[in-house]
């Protein structure tokens, strides 16, 4: 997971290094360079976030969340006992931070990914956790709720 | 605090004694002065989506941003335009309905977005998770604190 995120960020750090070379050639090119680096980064962050099965953008990291959503979806995924999950820390890059926006069409962070797809920001994993439909789509990616095991004990 | 809201929110009867504790929430620091981002989103809001219950709260006071910031807000929209859609379609309704504000003004937006049934059988404002001061050092926020006061 650490090469991805290097590679990524090499890739995007490149991106903008076109980006500010090409701006002394004129607006067009500079356009172009722009284009091309958000181009770039889309497809970097399709591969990403199929990559694992559950993919989080947040805000700091799951042993030091900053910020209180962020923080939410986290511990929810330890409630559920799902620590085998891909966060990527958008403070560290304003690229990937700028860039799942634009990929998700959705404009805050935390965003959660199950298999690919966009599945939603606090609220929505709070929700799901309160409805039970998390333990359900967690199912869905053979990962079993830590929730159900405790469920089990105290019957 | 957030791990107890959190232990009472599991899929079971504890769910329903946890939302009745969860009444209208209000900041007890109401920001005096102009709010006009705040009337620009419930305007925005009750013309898109034409509510029967509207909640626009303000809780920029909650986060690490100077007193009297309209760059955090918590929204409760109850509309008929929800019933069939998901959770996600319905969000992303309220998203794009604000998608000016949340591209300048606004870093954060908390949604509860219900259909008149689900808010007659759980009438209840969820609260927000603590801040844990990201806010503060974020540049991003200060750029839109920025378009605010401009």
């Amino acid at each position: 997971m650490n090469s991805i995120i290097t590679s990524t960020a090499r890739c995007l750090r490149l991106g903008s290094w076109h980006y500010r070379a090409a701006h002394n050639n004129g607006e067009l090119l500079s356009g172009w360079a722009r284009l091309m680096c958000s181009e770039a980064a889309q497809k970097n962050l399709a591969e990403i976030v199929k990559k694992d099965k559950v993919v989080v953008f947040m805000k700091g990291t799951p042993a030091q969340p900053m910020c209180g959503f962020s923080n939410a979806v986290v511990q929810i995924l330890r409630m559920h006992g799902v620590d085998n999950y891909a966060a990527y820390n958008v403070l560290d890059d304003q690229d990937i931070r700028q860039g799942i926006k634009t990929f998700s069409n959705w404009p805050t962070i935390p965003q959660v990914f199950f298999n690919g797809e966009f599945v939603g920001g606090c609220d929505i994993f709070l929700q799901m956790h309160q409805s039970g439909d998390l333990v359900e789509e967690l199912q869905k990616l053979g990962i079993r709720s830590a929730l159900l095991d405790q469920e089990k004990e105290s019957k | 605090m957030l791990s107890h809201t959190l232990r009472c929110l599991r899929p079971s009867s504890c769910t329903l004694a946890l939302s009745r504790q969860l009444v209208h929430h209000r900041p007890h620091m109401e920001p005096s002065g102009p709010r006009p981002v705040e009337t620009t989103v419930r305007t925005k809001l009750t013309q898109a989506l034409k509510p029967e219950h509207l909640e626009v709260i303000n809780e920029s006071h909650m986060h690490a941003v100077p007193p009297g910031s309209e760059s955090h807000f918590r929204v409760l929209v109850v509309s008929p335009q929800f019933e069939g859609l998901s959770l996600l379609q319905r969000h992303r309704l309220v998203n794009d309905t604000l998608r000016e504000e949340l591209s300048t003004c606004i870093h954060a937006l908390a949604i509860q977005a219900k259909t008149p049934q689900q808010w007659s059988n759980n009438p209840s404002l969820a609260k927000s998770p603590p801040c844990l001061g990201g806010s503060k050092h974020d540049n991003t926020v200060t750029e839109k604190l920025k378009a605010v006061r401009d």
